[in-house]
């Protein structure tokens, strides 16, 4: 019964610090109120290519919240945050080069069967 | 002689081994560069579909005055407009909004129970990764009934030049517009589904390690925060589903 009760020892609840989440907490707030933000862009504006910016552009202040803070890129070396960084940035580069290509090959296939 | 004592002295550089020069973890480092691949098979995904979408083209009219059909891309608000128990009401992009609070509401617990970790707190380590399971579950059942919703399709359907109607989608027929918008819809929600589930499997792994004391013997629980890594890697990829799915 003593063997049992020692290997039970991590149930005691003392010598634990409180929980500091008011960060935590703060970060949430933010990304709702840019989720709500984006509701809101949706319905009061006309579909066009500036309100396609605003929907990245917030996309990528949301990424930004949630890879900074929740994943805690932010406090990591510099090295590894380039590693990861560079890679993405390239990628996001390939997108946007591909993407606006598709108009391209739209009109391209078009023309070339429709004439 | 002089070789053996160059052997023999401990090399302390920063690359010479022994030591950590990005001060994470071999374990943290590879599920970083794991998500990092990741996020290449993502990016690819939407590559994809932004360039199915330049392929085909938009919808020009009234916005009041939009059918679904063949010639032209649908608008994503038109499409996903239903809610369980609101049959045959317009609530446009109500439920997805829905999935996406429960997501970051399950970023939030998740984050929560690394902070608990980190305090060596196990109760609070396993109550918030309950909340996280949870989360994580309801997510996937909302994404279950969206799929069944989007398969059997409206009431209404789509009228074909030839009088037929066309009700859902699969594969090969879509009522909604064209057939790769389906096919986009079903490979990309699905991929991140999968993801949702593989990440809900490996939070009940850890829950039975934590309740079992396995991280608290070890004496601490990076485990947690490496599944955590992964677990905000699933939300983050679908803020990005979310604005290039739905809101654009």
């Amino acid at each position: 019964m003593a063997h049992h009760h020692s290997d039970n020892d991590f149930e005691q609840t003392n010598n634990i610090p409180e929980p500091q989440t008011k960060a935590i907490w703060k970060t949430f707030g933010i990304l709702v109120a840019l989720t709500a933000l984006e509701f809101v862009f949706a319905f009061a504006m006309e579909a066009g290519t500036m309100r396609n910016t605003i929907f990245i552009i917030l996309t990528i202040f949301k990424a930004y919240f949630i890879v900074a803070y929740f994943m805690h890129l932010k406090h990591e070396t510099k090295a590894l945050i380039w590693s990861i960084m560079l890679p993405l940035a390239l990628i996001v580069w390939l997108m946007v080069a591909l993407i606006s290509e598709g108009s391209y090959y739209f009109e391209s296939v078009t023309n070339y069967f429709n004439n | 002689m002089s070789t053996s004592t160059t052997l023999e002295a401990p090399k302390s550089g920063t690359w010479d081994g022994g030591n950590e020069p990005l001060k994470a973890s071999y374990g943290k480092l590879m599920m970083w560069f794991f998500l990092l691949s990741d996020a290449f098979t993502f990016g690819a995904f939407l590559i994809v579909y932004g360039l199915s979408r330049h392929r085909h083209l938009p919808y020009t009219g009234e916005p009041e005055a939009f059918a679904f059909s063949q010639q032209w891309w649908p608008i994503p608000e038109k499409v996903f407009n239903a809610f369980p128990g609101f049959h045959g009401v317009d609530l446009p992009l109500a439920f997805v909004a829905l999935m996406t609070m429960i997501l970051i509401l399950s970023s939030v617990t998740m984050v929560l129970a690394v902070e608990a970790g980190h305090r060596m707190d196990k109760n609070d380590v396993q109550k918030w990764l309950l909340w996280t399971i949870l989360f994580g579950s309801i997510f996937l059942g909302c994404q279950a009934w969206e799929w069944a919703h989007f398969i059997s399709g409206t009431e209404e359907g789509m009228l074909l030049s030839d009088g037929t109607r066309i009700f859902g989608a699969n594969l090969t027929i879509n009522q909604y517009g064209p057939p790769l918008f389906a096919d986009l819809f079903f490979f990309i929600t699905g991929f991140h589904g999968t993801h949702v589930f593989s990440g809900v499997v490996l939070l009940i792994m850890i829950f039975i390690n934590t309740v079992n004391g396995v991280y608290h013997k070890r004496g601490h629980y990076e485990m947690v925060e490496k599944v955590g890594l992964y677990w905000h890697f699933v939300d983050l990829v679908w803020v990005f589903v979310f604005t290039f799915f739905y809101l654009v």
